[in-house]
């Protein structure tokens, strides 16, 4: 009952606070001037300090990409971008490469104070009860615009044998690797908006857990997008060797604007024979305002490869933030007995448009794929669902499960549900269902009846409508998530 | 001659101005299709409404107009389990009196009554333009308010290598109710694209039973258009037997308060047959309601489709939408795509869909073997009672069980 207490606090607080992380830092930026072309391309490679293999990749990116046109399927509605009018590098001024905390710039610190992700060492985040919770560790490594700054707990988890550095410094300190797996789960040409991130990409993670390794801690990244008109190109990539095991946390806020803001991020994961990926995030970028004014533009191409045997990735999602939304984390599931999984919630309020969804591609005999999504619309918002399954000749006693229910809540939005299904095996079962609706008004007056008020009553049900999801979170989201439910849903009721 | 899109554009500029009705219709018809081309043809853009059905073997082949059909009409007819009630006979896409028997009331052909109706959209839809270009006749019925039509039997026979583009519209005044049985076969490799307009007036009830059971070379392709007004229901059921490639489309637009719209059907398919079914139900109106239960059967090399959308506009509160896709795999070659699609702009609405794939159930595999029912009648009888799903939609016995027959005459020639 503690979460939905504070649930309840949060849309108090919210009600009055307006968009609560909606501030701006003035650490000095260090911008690339507007516009994109093999020039810019070659400065961020530069300043990346990248070696003559990887600029050659982003050029090759970049090539495929003036060739390929914007895709217009989604159920999204937004003005043309012009891709020429962006800053594709920024960068907090730099001092010399931060050895400590007491290195990083204070005023970035002072941010993520805000923010509440605690950085410092054996760190539990806010709002969970010590005593209940078993010494749990978090590691972060904080990106701030395109340059992470800080990277805790390296030493437990070098230990450990991990990698969880940024993807520029794995570049640098582990090209074998990356060379080895960057692109090979999201190659190059495979979008318009991967094409581009692959071009252009300043950030992002690197993890590598070898064999039979389990992951000491939680693995977190703090994404932010901070620089005015800086389109941030975030480029992930997760490797579980054999047997190894990792759950790798993605949140982010960012500070409030008029000015939409792209976002074009990709993020690769492998999983070898036994190993096992969880991959949570919780994104709640600023939406727009009530009129749908302003807001992030969010074009992300997630993918993960089981390549091994009895391999797992594991999606979770919690979508609420963003005016626009353009995301499908999917699996290929081509080891024997491999398993996906995607859990997700998307709330879409106001003038927010939401096409997200999932693929699950299964190529191994015995993939099992699940897939729940849960889309609640309000206001004036779309929000829908978009998924594929698809089963291949050698998929044999293949398993899919889908579950896709939306609920609405007003008459000015829409819930949609695309979902495809393509089988060529007759021993894969594919089921799937979907629902829509609307709050009920037995529930609702039940809620009344007992005292709670209608904005209450319809984050508890909501919440309640997202549980299956909500329990796939790690724990320290799990209560961000919650409480980020019910400030989405603002204002839409009542 | 020139095949595909080109070859059906020349014919066109033939026939101007010689085909009943308005040719400037007809003229911007064209000029979409030439825009559009045939779905999947090379060089035609890609139609996400055409996803997992391509056209190019439309394309590629060659259709003729020749004096004197190839095949015996009245052979085929003969063959046929027509139901003691009236009928409209068209054979290669011509009216023949001579084997028809309706009563001159509320009976006209397109050919005389030359009207392409309001709900087509030939700019959207390339085959709905190739029909309306193309069409010669039809049938045009009108059930008056307060009667009761009874059944009509409107038959297609193609004894040509030809390509036919019938231009149907049947139109039920208020309180009417009809049952229509369209059935359609041949012999040979030809086209036969259908375009239907239907309109249901307030508290009509327009029950339309489809068995398409085509050549085994032939092209089947039916786009209808159903408009349903206050408390008027469209009951409809296609069963999907033959040619080597069809495409069934129905639009129904529920456009009146309490209105109902059942799209139901059933799609055996074995060799390398592709079916593909592609509904789109439209609720414009509170309170309305619609049901679709939808299942494939695929043997052989067979790939079945269903694209099933139901949009709830704005207004439509109270919308009741259901829709089931079931399919069945009984051999490792086949393939099912199947895209089950709900978008929904009220609220107030109960909108839920489901989908599965599979081969046969083990357990009951099982259960028959272990009483000794040899494998083969045990797989036969479990997918007749998956069928017997979908089937049972059908109201009428009489009719039901002619659909029965047809099944038993498809598992008859895959035995064979």
């Amino acid at each position: 009952m503690a979460a939905v207490t504070e649930t309840l606090d949060t849309v108090q607080s919210v009600t009055q606070s307006g968009y609560k992380w909606g501030f701006e830092t003035t650490i000095e930026m260090d911008f690339a001037p507007k516009g994109l072309s093999e020039d810019i391309i070659r400065l961020i490679s530069t300043r990346k300090e990248e070696p003559e293999w990887m600029l050659e990749w982003r050029l090759k990116a970049y090539a495929a990409w003036l060739k390929m046109e914007e895709p217009h399927w989604a159920r999204v509605d937004h003005p043309p971008i012009d891709y020429q009018d962006l800053h594709y590098y920024a960068a907090p001024k730099k001092r010399a490469g931060p050895k400590s905390l007491d290195e990083v710039d204070p005023e970035l610190l002072k941010m993520y104070e805000k923010l509440g992700i605690p950085l410092k060492e054996r760190a539990i985040l806010a709002g969970v009860d010590p005593d209940t919770v078993e010494d749990r560790q978090v590691a972060v490594d904080a990106v701030f615009d395109s340059v992470s700054v800080a990277t805790t707990f390296q030493a437990t988890l070098r230990k450990a044998g991990v990698i969880f550095c940024p993807i520029s410094e794995a570049i640098r300190e582990h090209p074998d690797l990356v060379k080895q797996y960057l692109g090979t789960v999201v190659p190059t040409g495979d979008n318009f908006f991967a094409a581009l991130n692959s071009a252009v990409f300043t950030d992002g993670s690197f993890v590598y857990i070898p064999k039979g390794v389990r992951c000491p801690m939680e693995l977190s990244t703090y994404f932010r997008i901070n620089a005015r008109n800086t389109g941030q190109f975030e480029r992930t990539l997760i490797i579980a060797e054999a047997g190894s095991h990792v759950s790798y946390l993605e949140g982010c806020t960012a500070p409030q604007r008029d000015e939409n803001q792209l976002h074009a991020a990709v993020v690769e994961l492998i999983a070898m024979d036994d190993a096992q990926i969880k991959y949570s995030t919780v994104q709640n970028w600023y939406p727009g305002d009530a009129n749908g004014k302003g807001g992030i533009y969010n074009f992300v191409t997630k993918r993960g490869a089981c390549r091994g045997a009895r391999s797992k990735i594991s999606w979770t999602q919690v979508e609420t933030g963003s005016a626009i939304t353009w995301k499908y984390p999917s699996c290929v599931l081509h080891g024997e007995d491999s398993v996906g999984e995607f859990y997700s919630v998307a709330v879409t309020n106001n003038h927010q448009q939401a096409d997200t969804g999932t693929k699950m591609i299964h190529i191994g005999k015995g993939s099992r794929s699940t897939i729940i999504s849960k889309g609640i619309s309000a206001g004036h918002s779309n929000n829908t669902y978009r998924g594929l399954v698809r089963m291949l000749p050698g998929a044999a006693n293949a398993r899919n499960f889908t579950q896709c229910d939306s609920l609405l809540i007003g008459d000015q939005c829409g819930a949609h549900t695309v979902p495809y299904i393509e089988s060529r095996n007759p021993t894969a079962k594919v089921e799937h269902e979907a629902t829509t609706s609307k709050i009920a008004d037995d529930q609702l007056f039940y809620c009344r009846q007992r005292g709670l008020s209608e904005e209450d009553a319809v984050s508890l049900i909501v919440n309640g409508f997202c549980k299956d999801v909500l329990k796939e979170l790690p724990m320290e989201f799990a209560v961000e998530a919650q409480k980020l439910l019910a400030v989405s849903l603002e204002g839409s009721v009542g | 001659m020139s095949t595909g899109a080109s070859g059906f554009l020349e014919r066109f500029e033939g026939v101007l101005g010689k085909l009943p009705g308005d040719s400037a219709l007809r003229a911007a018809a064209a000029a979409a299709f030439r825009a559009s081309g045939l779905p999947g043809d090379s060089r035609g853009r890609r139609i996400e409404a055409w996803k997992y059905t391509s056209l190019r073997a439309v394309a590629d082949a060659k259709f003729q107009r020749e004096a004197a059909p190839r095949h015996e009409a009245e052979t085929i007819l003969a063959g046929l389990p027509l139901l003691d009630a009236p009928r409209i006979i068209f054979v290669d896409g011509a009216w023949r009196d001579d084997l028809s028997a309706i009563a001159a009331a509320g009976f006209a052909r397109f050919a005389q009554q030359p009207d392409f109706g309001t709900l087509t959209w030939p700019d959207r839809e390339p085959m709905v333009a190739l029909n309306t270009m193309l069409a010669e006749d039809g049938a045009v019925l009108d059930v008056p308010a307060d009667h009761d039509g009874g059944v009509v039997q409107l038959v297609s026979i193609a004894a040509s290598d030809a390509d036919f583009h019938p231009r149907h519209s049947v139109r039920l005044g208020r309180g009417a109710r009809l049952t229509l049985v369209e059935i359609s076969v041949g012999q040979g490799t030809y086209l036969l694209n259908t375009v239907a307009e239907i309109h249901v007036a307030e508290g009509a009830t327009l029950t339309h039973i489809r068995l398409q059971d085509e050549a085994a070379s032939a092209f089947h392709v039916s786009t209808t258009y159903a408009d349903v007004e206050a408390g008027a229901t469209y009951d409809s059921f296609t069963l999907n037997l033959g040619a080597r490639l069809s495409r069934t489309e129905v639009h129904a637009q529920l456009t009146g308060k309490g209105g109902a719209a059942h799209l139901n059907a059933a799609q055996l398919l074995a060799g390398s047959q592709h079916a593909d079914f592609t509904s789109v139900v439209g609720h414009t109106a509170p309170g309305c309601q619609s049901r679709q239960t939808v299942k494939n059967v695929l043997a052989g090399k067979s790939r079945g489709v269903f694209q099933g959308k139901i949009e709830v506009a704005r207004q439509a509160q109270k919308t009741d939408g259901y829709q089931m896709n079931q399919a069945l795999l009984l051999s490792p070659f086949a393939e099912v795509d199947s895209k089950p699609e709900l978008e929904i702009f009220a609220d107030d609405v109960k909108c839920s869909h489901g989908a599965t794939v599979g081969e046969l159930d083990a357990e009951q595999m099982f259960y028959l073997r272990s009483r000794g029912v040899p494998e083969a009648e045990a797989r036969s009888i479990l997918v007749r009672a998956f069928l017997a799903e979908a089937l049972d939609a059908v109201a009428d016995e009489t009719i039901r069980a002619r659909l029965e027959a047809a099944v038993e005459g498809w598992w008859e020639r895959q035995a064979a």
